[in-house]
């Protein structure tokens, strides 16, 4: 796509650069892919906003020249369907981590999915709390290690996909930083999409998950994530189960049911004709 | 100012000169909830987010219909966390939000609060203060969460909360709200009670082009110099709305002008700092008080009341026969009306401060005059408001102490 190559830059706050992550963080990654989706539209960076929560990944709006809104830990959601209920009009993406998004804010993660609210959820997985010094999250496999499950992790992990998905969700998709190409494509539909979109993104943590767990180093990390991810509508992904720790990536669901705001407009056309005829 | 002018103006309820016949006024037999959300409404509110509580829950089923009907939003979320979020988001699209909720919802929105006051966003959260802690005697009148509203979020901060004491105030103070919430960018809690809430009354609702409607300031430098907290003057910064020429941030974390995330000490210091002097600077214009009785007189007693007290608490000043005893209403609760308080007080030979909680006013009305007059208290906190006679008999024993 000409143009492109530099299009994105657009959206990016380069005063604010260089970030805080680690190195071998993903964040950056899917940083870019975000920024490249939004290129890829044309969308005007004044009709977007960007709503984050707490954590190494609802830091990204720091780098950002979108409108954003940097709420509280796990809410982001609640805050993105307070602008898109008000303004549909406006593009909205929502950035937040495992611990943010699907552990203290799993709540609003149902309820937005079931809503079938127009917000696009970009939720970066590293399987624990980067920020807070590892610990253990609702997307930590059962047994790993974190700084708060020395012994191994006794709980199950959420799949989050087939959570979002089961809730209601337009357009549910999983991406890895390794798999950059396929993550611009997936953000960039999901955001295109009508109704609630959701992409999880596959990353690692070397400073705490990796070095706990004794995955190796960054690019170790990266080439586990190439290894590991089954891309849907493969042949492996056709063969039946899946080995022990690897996952789907792709499209894994998609439906065309109403979105909110288009149900919520029928509603409000027919009290407006009341209020009208009352007044 | 000490008699309540901002929106629209308040009155006693006999005082007013509004006639029954009245083409552009609506008289209307109302519960204090739906005085509320009618105000919000006449106050431009075109967004509500909440959660059903009582005894707050009218407020939203009122909602549920009269601002679809002018073209709002009305949204049930899944919990008072998300409630205020919404509306925090919403604001700052450039509709006036507002939600509405009773203690344990009060406590969950908190934090989200504290999101509206740092990043100066206008919003109006209503608390129809209910028996505590906890669940406590659900569904029961208290006053006991003045010092929550001011005091329930971590860190320093200020916000502006008024508290009305009829079914008339319930439906001006609501727009008074969200015209001090759009002037000085912070949230405003509109304080009632039980009794408030669920009393009837007559209230007369003014023809919409006489109430005053006060809107933010929006940026009118070019976009590319907008700076979202860049105080003018007056110490507000003025707000642009998401989705227009303006392209901004709004954050949680400590910021600098432009809204990006920002350590420096200094910066954060000064930041601190303006959200008090924004308001403490403007006192005449949010500090409201209304005096039930003669400000020429000297009084035996004062007596300080808000919300659902006033009421008893003026029968039983109208019985105490051969002494002097006038009520002072406080209608602006926070910033504490320090002055106005101190200057009733002079004239005054002791105070008395009946509150349906354990003596959070008093406290304050101890801190204002406690060196210069005796302050008595009558704190209460059974699930059940005041007689007149209680407060009468409470009378009796301080003057029977003072001698």
């Amino acid at each position: 796509m000409p143009g492109l190559k530099t299009a994105w830059k657009e959206y990016l706050e380069e005063s604010m650069l260089p970030h805080m992550w680690c190195p071998g963080c993903g964040n950056g990654i899917a940083l870019g892919a975000l920024t490249r989706a939004l290129a890829e539209l044309k969308l005007p960076r004044h009709k977007v906003v960007v709503v984050t929560g707490i954590g190494c990944w609802g830091k990204a709006d720091d780098y950002l020249s979108t409108n954003a809104l940097h709420g509280t830990h796990g809410r982001a959601l609640a805050f993105a369907t307070g602008v898109k209920a008000a303004r549909p009009e406006l593009t909205v993406v929502v950035l937040m981590g495992d611990g943010d998004g699907a552990t203290i804010g799993g709540n609003h993660l149902i309820h937005a999915a079931r809503r079938n609210i127009d917000l696009t959820a970009v939720v970066v997985n590293n399987y624990n709390y980067g920020m807070t010094g590892g610990q253990v999250s609702a997307t930590t496999p059962a047994g790993a290690i974190t700084s708060t499950t020395r012994y191994g992790n006794p709980e199950r992990d959420f799949d989050l996909c087939r959570l979002v998905e089961a809730a209601g969700a337009n357009y549910v998709a999983r991406g890895t930083v390794y798999h950059v190409p396929q993550l611009d494509r997936l953000i960039r539909d999901g955001i295109a999409k009508k109704g609630f979109s959701f992409i999880e993104v596959v990353s690692p943590c070397p400073t705490h998950f990796g070095r706990r767990n004794r995955l190796g180093p960054a690019v170790q990390m990266m080439k586990l994530l190439k290894e590991r991810a089954v891309h849907v509508g493969s042949a492996a992904a056709k063969g039946g189960e899946l080995p022990e720790g690897s996952f789907f990536i792709g499209k894994l669901a998609e439906r065309d049911d109403p979105d909110f705001n288009t149900s919520y407009e029928k509603m409000r056309k027919k009290a407006l004709a009341k209020g009208t005829e009352s007044s | 100012m000490n008699e309540p002018a901002n929106g629209s103006k308040i009155k006693d309820k006999n005082e007013s000169t509004v006639g029954r016949g009245s083409k552009e006024t609506r008289r209307l037999f109302l519960q204090g909830n739906e005085a509320i959300a009618e105000g919000a409404v006449a106050a431009g509110a075109r967004f509500y987010a909440g959660y059903p509580i009582t005894p707050s829950s009218e407020i939203a089923e009122v909602c549920s219909e009269k601002l679809l009907e002018a073209g709002g939003v009305y949204i049930q979320m899944e919990d008072e966390l998300g409630s205020i979020a919404a509306v925090i988001g919403a604001s700052l699209t450039g509709v006036k939000a507002f939600t509405a909720t009773s203690g344990p919802g009060f406590s969950l929105m908190q934090e989200n609060l504290g999101v509206a006051i740092l990043g100066e966003v206008p919003c109006v959260v209503v608390n129809v203060q209910r028996s505590g802690p906890s669940t406590g005697l659900a569904t029961r009148p208290a006053q006991a969460d003045v010092m929550q509203a001011r005091w329930g979020r971590h860190g320093d901060q200020h916000l502006i909360v008024l508290s009305p004491a009829t079914v008339q105030e319930c439906f001006e103070l609501t727009v008074t709200a969200f015209n001090l919430a759009e002037r000085f960018r912070v949230p405003v809690v509109l304080l009632a009670d039980e009794i408030v809430a669920h009393m009837r009354e007559n209230v007369a609702l003014p023809d919409p082009a006489q109430i005053k409607i006060v809107n933010r300031k929006k940026p009118t430098c070019p976009p590319e110099e907008y700076l979202p907290f860049k105080p003018d003057p007056d110490g507000v910064p003025p707000l642009a709305d998401f989705g227009s020429a303006y392209v901004f941030h709004v954050t949680s974390s400590m910021h600098g002008e432009r809204g990006y995330s920002q350590n420096d000490p200094a910066n954060a210091q000064a930041k601190i700092r303006r959200l008090f002097t924004k308001l403490e600077n403007h006192l005449d214009e949010i500090l409201l008080v209304k005096h039930h009785y003669n400000r020429e007189e000297e009084l035996d007693l004062l007596i300080v009341a808000f919300g659902c007290t006033v009421r008893p608490a003026r029968a039983a000043a109208l019985r105490a026969f051969g002494r002097k005893v006038g009520v002072l209403q406080l209608i602006t609760l926070w910033p504490f009306p320090d002055a106005l308080v101190a200057q009733a007080a002079a004239r005054a030979r002791a105070l008395l401060v009946p509150e349906l909680n354990m003596g959070q006013v008093g406290r304050e009305v101890e801190r204002v005059v406690g060196k210069a007059k005796p302050v008595f208290g009558l704190p209460k906190s059974n699930g059940e408001g005041f007689t007149p006679g209680e407060i009468s008999a409470r009378i009796e024993e301080v003057f029977a102490c003072l001698g």
